[in-house]
């Protein structure tokens, strides 16, 4: 089928044709940085340290606006996860408030954390989220590096497959971190909006929180905004995908299981069909 | 062509069981000797190539995606609250929760990906021609159920596409003149998508695989009773010419099969979300629109072709034309040669139309404006022309390539050096 390859190429070529005509529409948005991460690729796994010091800077910092209500206590101490003991977890959710009840008197009560519960929320309900800033809700920050990310058009799109590019999103955050700029001249700011050239729309309700020394690093790291959106970056990815180090451990298993396989059962087909005319 | 010269399945020998017990079944329900003329004796074209095991790729995943999501059902809330949270639970608290659910949610992916690979061979090697006609509609039923089956699925998690794709593809209903607005009313069980909605959704998409798997028994049938097409196009005159099922094909299925799943496992613990939609991980929000709302990847020819259309009415009787058409083919198809290999016009054609139709899902997943818009014209247009006129027309003015009078001609033709070697072992009648 010697033809059918060089057809399959002009089809091919008219089809990028038809592509690069259209490539024309695409919109203008600034492309977040590349970050290098510990939980990239093949063999990625988080790196501890790095997540103690995100979790720091979420309970310093992000947490007074943001909720994270998929997470436990608990989960500090999973395996694959930040690495903190149950006696640390323990204390850490001590120190939380969690409203329970009702009681024998039929009241709701105070009480102080235990592991098994889940982060608390900064406000009552959804209302008072809104009200406390202009109106819009600050996401909760749960699952945030999985639902954001940016288009990463034709021709990326199919290497990221190869390259396993998984991570638009935690690049986004991290960018997004940094990202404030003071706004071109013509830009109408809505009340209270940020100019930050990473958000779609570029008028973010979230203020720069972020400065350099504001949070005490204790392990040498620099203690300055680079690092301070990077850690807590990674320990959001963390905790929106808690089981990627198992799946990636897993996953090298299988595959290594798959190709070996695979590679037996070719030599079992070829010897089956070793009896059949004209197939080797 | 001489019909009783071509060999049938059904003249191979049958199983007769030698242990007492089976004896006993046998009499009263002949089901292993069923099996065993279904998938040990059934004799299958010896010249098969790999394209040839998208069926057993397709059954395993079939069989992959039942289990799969039994095993999340257990676990799953359909609930407007509770939805998003509970397959969050699943991922996070559910021993394995991870790998079930990303296996289904990337197994979807992987079934509609060997499904069109499944249906291009058909394309390719004109295997809906006579006397396959029903086993190719029934292929085209199972992807109409596949469909519906899919789309219903992405809806469970409650996220934003979920939500906004629901709305948007049932209010496609609205469209339908003077019931359109009742008839979505009915489908959503209110007055917008909501937790009605969610429900049947879930019953549906619970209940829909099985019925899948019924026509895949039908389509298994059928395909039993004409016997498999080949590569060379022309049907096997001779026991020689055909290899039983057991041990040959299933080998060949079983190692195809394995590299499949490396592909499948690629995407399961590299790229789990790779597939799927940021925004999906944003719990469903009615007063807040996504920019921009696309389908899976596999909707994504379809969904171009609906929104090239400039009016709605038109445009969802074109998107279920372009899906229903394929049932036709067997008819708009006029050349009698089967194969595209000995069909030099049909071959350069069908790489076009497989163009086209990656064109189209390049286009799908762009915003509808401009020049994405003109383009999709021309290539839905395409699309229908393909089927239209080119098929119809080509069988009355291309010349094919003469046909070799048997399989093993074909392969002769095809491996000179082999010839010596294969004629001194299987002399032909
Ligand atoms: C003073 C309150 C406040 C603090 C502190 C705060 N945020 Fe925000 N954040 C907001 C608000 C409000 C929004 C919603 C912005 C909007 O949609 O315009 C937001 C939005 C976000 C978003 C989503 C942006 C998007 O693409 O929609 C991310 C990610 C984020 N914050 C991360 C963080 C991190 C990480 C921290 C801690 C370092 C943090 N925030 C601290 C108020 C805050
Ligand atoms: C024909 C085979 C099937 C296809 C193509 C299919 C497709 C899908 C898709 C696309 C999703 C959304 C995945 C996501 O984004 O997370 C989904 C979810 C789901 N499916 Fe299926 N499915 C099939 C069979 C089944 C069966 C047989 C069951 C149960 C008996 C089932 C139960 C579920 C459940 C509970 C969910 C929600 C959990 C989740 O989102 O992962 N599915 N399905």
């Amino acid at each position: 089928m010697s033809g059918t390859s060089k057809i399959c190429a002009l089809a091919l070529a008219g089809a990028l044709a038809v592509l690069g005509i259209t490539a024309a529409g695409a919109e203008e948005s600034e492309i977040p940085p590349r970050v290098e991460w510990s939980f990239a690729g093949p063999f990625g796994i988080y790196d501890e340290a790095q997540l103690q010091r995100g979790f720091k800077i979420y309970r310093e910092v992000c947490q007074a606006c943001h909720a994270l209500s998929l997470l436990s206590f608990r989960n500090l101490a999973d395996p694959g996860g930040p690495g903190f003991s149950p006696a640390q977890v323990k204390a850490i959710a001590a120190e939380y408030k969690i409203t329970d009840g009702p009681n024998d008197q039929g009241e709701m009560f105070e009480r102080p954390g235990r592991p098994a519960d889940h982060f608390p929320s900064p406000y009552p309900n959804e209302q008072a989220g809104r009200a406390a800033h202009n109106g819009v809700l600050p996401p909760d920050l749960s699952v945030i590096t999985k639902a954001r990310g940016y288009e990463r058009g034709f021709p990326w799109f199919v290497f990221d497959i190869f390259t396993q590019y998984q991570e638009e999103g935690p690049d986004y955050v991290v960018a997004l971190l940094q990202g404030y700029e003071n706004p071109p001249p013509g830009f109408s700011m809505p009340e209270g909006a940020q100019y930050n050239k990473y958000f779609p729309g570029h008028a973010l309700q979230m203020p720069p929180i972020l400065t350099d020394g504001q949070v005490e690093y204790t392990d040498g790291t620099p203690a300055d905004v680079p690092h301070y959106a990077q850690d807590v970056t990674a320990f959001l990815q963390w905790a929106a995908e808690p089981h990627l180090v198992a799946r990636k451990r897993v996953g090298l298993q299988v595959m290594i299981f798959l190709v070996v396989f695979a590679g037996l059962l070719y030599f079992t087909k070829k010897k089956v069909w070793s009896s059949v005319p004209g197939h080797a | 062509m001489n019909e009783n010269a071509i060999y049938r399945p059904e003249q191979h020998a049958i199983y007769q069981p030698k242990n007492r017990s089976l004896k006993w079944l046998e009499v009263r329900l002949p089901i292993l000797s069923l099996a065993h003329s279904s998938f040990v004796a059934y004799p299958t074209p010896r010249n098969l190539n790999y394209w040839w095991a998208f069926g057993a790729i397709l059954s395993f995943l079939l069989g992959a995606q039942i289990v799969t999501g039994v095993v999340l059902a257990m676990h799953y809330t359909p609930h407007v609250d509770h939805a998003f949270n509970s397959v969050e639970h699943i991922m996070r608290d559910v021993n394995w929760g991870w790998l079930l659910r990303y296996a289904h949610a990337v197994g979807a992916s992987m079934f509609f990906l060997a499904a069109y690979v499944h249906m291009f061979r058909g394309l390719y090697y004109g295997s809906y021609k006579d006397p396959r006609e029903v086993l190719w509609i029934l292929g085209v039923i199972i992807l109409l159920l596949m469909i519906m089956t899919g789309f219903m699925g992405y809806v469970l998690p409650w996220g934003q596409m979920s939500f906004w794709a629901a709305t948007v593809i049932t209010n496609l209903f609205s469209a339908i003149p003077v019931f359109g607005e009742s008839i979505v009313t009915w489908l959503w069980g209110g007055y917008s998508v909501g937790n009605p909605t969610l429900n049947r959704f879930y019953s549906l998409h619970y209940l829909l695989p099985f019925v899948i798997l019924g026509v895949v028994v039908l389509h298994v049938w059928a395909l039993h009773v004409s016997g498999q097409n080949n590569p060379a196009g022309v049907e096997p005159r001779s026991k020689q010419e055909t290899v039983p099922f057991t041990p040959h094909a299933t080998i060949k299925d079983l190692f195809l099969t394995v590299v499949f799943c490396i592909l499948y496992a690629w995407f399961v613990f590299y790229l789990p979300n790779y597939l799927g939609h940021p925004d999906n991980n944003i719990p469903a929000n009615p007063s807040v629109t996504p920019t921009h709302i696309v389908p899976e990847w596999y909707y994504l020819p379809f969904y171009a072709i609906l929104r090239a259309v400039p009016n709605k009415l038109l445009g969802v009787l074109f998107l279920m034309a372009s899906i229903v058409i394929l049932a036709f083919v067997p008819w708009l198809d006029t050349s009698k040669v089967r194969s595209a290999s000995y069909r030099p016009l049909y071959r350069q054609f069908f790489w076009v139309f497989a163009a086209v139709c990656v064109g189209l899902g390049w286009l799908g997943s762009k915003p509808a404006e401009g020049n994405y818009v003109l383009a999709a014209r021309v290539l839905t247009a395409w699309y229908f022309i393909h089927f239209l006129i080119i098929l119809p027309l080509l069988g009355l003015v291309e010349r094919p390539k003469p046909l070799p009078a048997s399989i093993s001609e074909a392969t002769l033709r095809k491996a000179p050096g082999a010839a010596v070697a294969s004629g001194a072992a299987a002399p032909e009648r």
